[in-house]
């Protein structure tokens, strides 16, 4: 648990970065810090590993004052993730993961063991373990920077936008990579990110910052969609926040229709409707054809592939989003390992969401008494 | 006149004894090694320290100021200076090995200071993140990243140590400088331009020496893949032009035009 207890920093000549900053990252859990630039996420952030100096206030790590430990022995004791990946570009990949064991006095084969094993974990092929930062790509560098925080096994990790500087497809497979990786490790994060998407799909809680330093509102993601406590908040968390919030809706049993589909290769002569799914031979969906546009045998070429795919378990963002976005206004449906299980219409989709509650305050007072002491301290 | 170089090159007369080229070649090669190892000795310590904590940089400044310091005129001063105060040989080599390394410690100084300086803020600070106390981050990181400069200056130090020890030998002392003087004493000037010729021969040898040491010791992440390196880092913000040029070609830049300046100091 990390808490921080009116926390200022005020830099010499008077500007104040972070402003009498309380609240608590509960353990195991990943506490997002978000806000517009100036906000100080990161000098926050970095105050926890006493990168820098808090004017005022104390930061405590499951009840011991930062202030009085070393502070290296504090750093190495806590995993960080720096924007940019921050590797140093003389060593190896391997070397890099090694970082911290190193610095810890580890024998060296249980170094290069560890590092290994980490490389895998996130993600990376275990020849590029000899390669230098400079041969990587960003997406691969990000994934090092993870591996060579974790390398301690250290409880605590603290993360300063760690995805920011890559594409958004990347972006979106190092976050699921992340959340994946969390769930096996269940580490105390503090993540920073200037992208509230970002914020709400990876925080159990989420604090949002306003210029000068000051909180502005903390909860979980769901809350803070449905009950920003200012205009400041309800403009940060954007526009479309009640899209956004249905991804916190688990889907209840989708009312799937059964579609005709056929493989590649396959005629589609004689079909009369003007939309057919098309699937792999382990009928996994590919794409939509139009049968009145072919003549005999179905071509990858053919293939609509703008629809989006959403997974029965997931949440009814994704599955309005797959009838909104297919050609055929039916949205394709898959059971978690691919598999199609049937589609949906968006005008069904949308009766499910009519008809279920709203995060409402019972939700989030129960999410407060799990450990956010925060949320009400900050409004004004 | 060439051809009558070469001849003398080609005798074995002029290589053998202990005042034969042989032995003048090793004289100057230690004169060269013992001026540069204490230079280091004072540069490196102190350019570590001015780069890394970023204090009393005008350090640099006057060092690279005594550039400006006359050899000749110094050696001389020092030799008169120190001469008498010291019994035995040591009386000649004290004073010529102390001009050297005045001679030596700016560009090696520099060459210290510019690579750690140069070290991206980015790569230091996850040094400091990742819990490296101070001497750590000096040794694992800096060093290092800053290797290619380094070992340029000290490059740099190499060439003109070896084409100013010639001066020793004004004051009585051995080395290649006894071709030199002594053939433009004597009007031989055959063996002077001899003595000119190895005088430049070794020092593009030992330079061709050190770029080989260079190239195995520099970490090949500074190096490798070049053109991906430069797009990858070009795009980082607070990248130095130094920085740029270690990072796209793995030769840094040479803040001074080391040939020009070494010949000027050639005193003929």
């Amino acid at each position: 648990m990390i808490r921080f207890d009116g926390v200022t920093k005020q830099y010499p000549g008077g500007t104040v970065a972070v402003d009498d900053l309380t609240f608590t990252a509960p353990t195991g859990k990943i506490t997002v810090l978000v806000g517009p630039s100036g906000c100080g996420k990161t000098t926050s952030l970095r105050m926890i590993n006493r990168m820098i100096e808090p004017t005022k206030g104390t930061i405590s790590l499951d009840g011991q004052d930062t202030s009085r430990m070393n502070e290296a022995d504090l750093r190495r004791g806590i995993g960080y993730v720096i924007q940019h990946a921050g590797l140093f570009p003389h060593r190896t990949v391997l070397d890099n993961v090694g970082t911290v064991p190193r610095l810890l006095g580890w024998d060296k084969k249980k170094i290069a063991e560890r590092s290994r094993e980490l490389l895998s974990r996130v993600g990376l092929a275990p020849e590029l373990a000899d390669r230098y930062p400079s041969q990587l790509s960003g997406g691969q560098q990000q994934r090092v920077g993870v591996a060579r925080a974790l390398a301690a096994d250290p409880p605590v990790m603290l993360m300063d936008e760690p995805f920011s500087a890559v594409d958004p497809v990347v972006r979106e497979q190092l976050q699921d990579a992340f959340l994946e990786l969390q769930g096996e490790l269940g580490k105390t994060i503090v993540f920073v990110t200037h992208d509230i998407d970002e914020a709400i799909k990876l925080g159990d809680q989420v604090a949002v910052l306003r210029v000068g330093g000051i909180l502005a509102q903390i909860s979980d993601p769901a809350y803070l969609l449905a009950h920003p406590v200012d205009d400041f908040v309800a403009d940060f968390v954007g526009k479309d926040r009640g899209y956004r919030s249905l991804q916190f809706q688990p889907t209840p049993r989708l009312p799937l229709a059964s579609e005709r589909t056929v493989v590649v290769g396959e005629t589609v002569d004689g079909i009369g409707a003007p939309w057919v799914l098309v699937v792999d031979d382990q009928h996994r969906p590919l794409g939509w054809v139009e049968p009145s546009r072919l003549s005999g045998a179905v071509a990858p070429e053919d293939l609509h592939r703008g629809g989006t795919v959403a997974r029965a378990s997931g949440s009814l963002r994704g599955a309005l989003d797959a009838a909104l976005s297919s050609p055929s206004r039916r949205g394709v449906i898959v059971d978690d390992s691919g598999e199609l299980v049937g589609t949906v219409r968006a005008h069904q989709v949308l009766e499910l969401i009519e008809s279920a509650d709203r995060p409402d305050e019972d939700l989030a007072d129960s999410f407060a008494e799990a450990g956010s002491d925060g949320r009400r301290e900050d409004s004004s | 006149m060439i051809a009558a170089i070469l001849e003398w090159l080609r005798s074995s007369d002029t290589w053998s004894g202990d005042s034969g080229l042989g032995a003048r070649i090793i004289e100057h090669l230690w004169y060269s090694l013992l001026a540069v190892a204490l230079a280091s000795l004072i540069a490196i310590p102190l350019g570590l320290w001015v780069g890394h904590t970023g204090r009393a940089r005008w350090l640099v400044s006057v060092a690279n100021s005594l550039r400006a310091v006359p050899t000749l005129g110094l050696l001389f001063a020092m030799a008169l200076w120190l001469g008498p105060k010291i019994q035995s040989d040591l009386a000649f080599l004290i004073p010529s090995i102390i001009v050297l390394v005045i001679l030596v410690i700016p560009p090696i100084l520099s060459g210290v200071y510019a690579g750690v300086e140069a070290v991206d803020p980015a790569t230091r600070d996850a040094a400091r993140g990742m819990g490296m106390r101070g001497l750590e981050v000096v040794r694992q990181v800096e060093i290092p990243n800053a290797l290619p400069l380094i070992l340029s200056g000290l490059r740099s130090a190499f060439l003109q140590v070896i084409a100013t020890a010639t001066v020793a030998a004004y004051i009585g002392l051995g080395g290649l400088g006894r071709y030199l003087i002594d053939g433009i004493k004597t009007g031989d000037y055959v063996s002077t331009a001899g003595g000119a010729v190895v005088v430049s021969v070794l020092a593009l040898l030992v330079d061709g020496l050190l770029a080989l040491v260079q190239r195995a010791v520099v970490s090949p992440g500074l190096t490798v893949d070049s053109t991906r390196a430069s797009r990858t880092r070009s795009r980082r913000r607070g990248m130095s032009a130094v920085d740029a040029e270690v990072a796209s070609n793995g030769e840094p830049s040479r803040s001074e035009p080391v040939l020009p300046e070494t010949n000027r100091r050639i005193p003929s």
